[in-house]
């Protein structure tokens, strides 16, 4: 990377460094407000009984804001970062780019003011009314149009692996989106879905399993396959492998749905699809994650002195971990336990905290500095205290849920010789509270590390100033 | 035609096509083509 040679062609990195800003503060933001309905599951008297305060309101603002402001950020920052310099490039339609940060921006606005409001489609991670669905479908197509356009004019005669993921995630998510909230308007914020029964139940998990697969695993599985070689300065493991891993994904998780629904009034035979379809998800996966982690061969002594590299790693080791567990959950008889409990919590925080956010913030410590000229982040101490108070965090979040899940489970199906239930319900509630203390305290030190990362990407933001940063000669690899 | 046909087909030609892809890239894997792309990333790392 150098500084500006007047004449020669450089990367547009405007837009990247406003999402990459903004995912930092979204991810305060939203972890905030999963820290407050924490804290409400034990005293839900924070709730302060207001109805726009209420834990069903601020739960869907809180995993709107997680996956979609700071999720979203970081893989428009990334995806937008990485096609210009694996097709060593300028963006396609640079103005249309940054309609897509300023769209996206005021669709999280929309979220956050709309949301506590009360107005919703109660469809999960699609909650937002049809004019909000409206201007995401914008944003999201003009996304594609600066994404593939960028890779249509590339400078090189491969389309990287990074792209590839990157690409099936903008494409699906843009086809889940416009199906799933497809709903008949009754007036401004208020509309119902176009679906009925089983169907729209059968919709909105085939969306819902699909965003879980192309928004919060392939599109940081792009982020993955560029930002792990790089930091570790050795191409990945195994190239063809990483080529068996997308399509294995492609061709598979968009069967794994049903398995959001056993048990349900959804035909039998859906329900038993769906869980095959999940087990056959742990092998592309642990490809996958394989691929990552062997990329390090050679290396591993890298792990002890650079942070940045320590979060991406870990961030691959709770992939591993969490799509083991997910195929296992989606086993009829384990789920039969599983559902409805706080283990499915802790198996979406250990995907979400462990992976998607790690990987982020590991990507992020990447790009930052290089964004604002600067050799490394502010301060390095501040990423490694950073990775500690995040790992430590999830841990403790996980195991609670685990134990306070199946602990709930095991009281809901107990029964007396007479037939009759063993526990009240209120039971149940009443002997998860130490579980929800430890959970409250493993989301207070996640949220901690974040903040910890906000001051740090604004110090080196202000102590730096925007690079520009020139695009290489391509002459050897056309 | 039945529509049950057309998702047969549909599935069976997904499966066909995904084998198909696996034994390209076993063939291919020692190719230059793959060496090449696998190191994409480090073309600014160059200049």
């Amino acid at each position: 990377m150098q500084d500006l040679n007047t004449q020669s062609a450089t990367y547009d990195d405007g837009v990247v460094r406003q999402f990459s800003i903004m995912a930092t503060v979204w991810g305060v933001v939203g972890m905030l407000v999963g820290v407050i309905i924490a804290a409400q599951l034990v005293w839900p008297e924070l709730n302060l009984g207001l109805p726009w305060t209420s834990f069903g309101r601020l739960r869907p603002l809180h995993t709107n804001a997680v996956i979609f402001a700071f999720g979203g950020c970081a893989l428009f920052a990334t995806s937008y970062y990485v096609v210009q310099r694996t097709c060593q490039t300028k963006l396609f339609m640079p103005k249309l780019a940054s309609f897509t940060f300023w769209g996206w921006q005021l669709v999280i606005l929309a979220a956050a003011v709309s949301l506590p409001l009360g107005f919703t489609q109660s469809k999960e991670y699609a909650e937002l009314e049809w004019p909000i669905d409206l201007l995401i479908a914008v944003v999201w197509v003009s996304y594609a149009i600066v994404f593939f356009g960028t890779i249509a004019k590339r400078k090189v005669k491969h389309i990287y692996v990074a792209n590839w993921f990157f690409g099936a995630f903008i494409l699906t998510v843009a086809l889940l989106h416009i199906v799933n909230s497809a709903a008949i308007p009754a007036g401004l914020m208020k509309s119902y879905s176009a679906y009925a029964g089983v169907q729209d139940a059968m919709v909105q998990w085939w969306y819902g399993h699909n965003a879980v697969g192309f928004f919060l695993t392939a599109g940081f599985l792009g982020m993955m396959y560029y930002f792990v070689p790089k930091q570790a300065e050795r191409p990945v493991y195994s190239y063809s492998l990483s080529i068996v891993h997308f399509w294995a994904l492609i061709f598979t998780y968009m069967w794994a749905g049903p398995h959001h629904l056993h048990y349900t009034a959804l035909p039998d035979w859906t329900q038993s699809l769906g869980m095959v379809f999940s087990l056959v998800l742990l092998a592309p996966s642990w490809g996958g994650m394989i691929n990552g982690m062997m990329t390090l061969s050679g290396a591993w002594h890298k792990l002890r002195t650079d942070p940045v590299l320590r979060f991406l790693i870990v961030s691959l080791s709770f992939y591993g971990m969490s799509t083991f567990e997910g195929p296992m959950m989606a086993i009829k008889t384990v789920n039969s336990l599983s559902h409805y409990t706080d283990w499915t919590v802790g198996h979406v925080h250990s995907g979400a905290l462990g992976w998607v956010g790690l990987v982020s913030m590991g990507a992020l410590y990447y790009m930052v500095p290089r964004l604002f000229g600067q050799k490394q982040m502010y301060s390095v101490k501040a990423i490694e205290l950073h990775f500690w108070l995040a790992t430590i965090g999830i841990v403790l979040y996980i195991a609670a849920l685990w134990i306070s899940g199946v602990m709930e489970g095991l009281m809901w199906r107990s029964i007396n010789a007479d037939g009759t239930l063993t526990y009240t319900f209120v039971e149940s509630v009443k002997a998860k509270t130490p579980y929800y203390i430890i959970r409250l305290l493993g989301g207070v030190l996640y949220l901690g590390g974040m903040t910890i990362m906000l001051w740090n990407v604004i110090k080196t933001a202000t102590s730096g100033k925007a690079a520009v940063v020139a695009i290489p000669p391509v002459a050897a690899h056309v | 035609m039945d529509i049950n046909t057309l998702r047969i087909l549909a599935t069976v030609a997904s499966f066909i096509v995904f084998i198909g892809i696996i034994v390209w890239v076993w063939r291919n894997r020692s190719k230059p083509d793959f060496k090449e792309a696998a190191n994409l990333p480090f073309t600014d790392d160059q200049s």
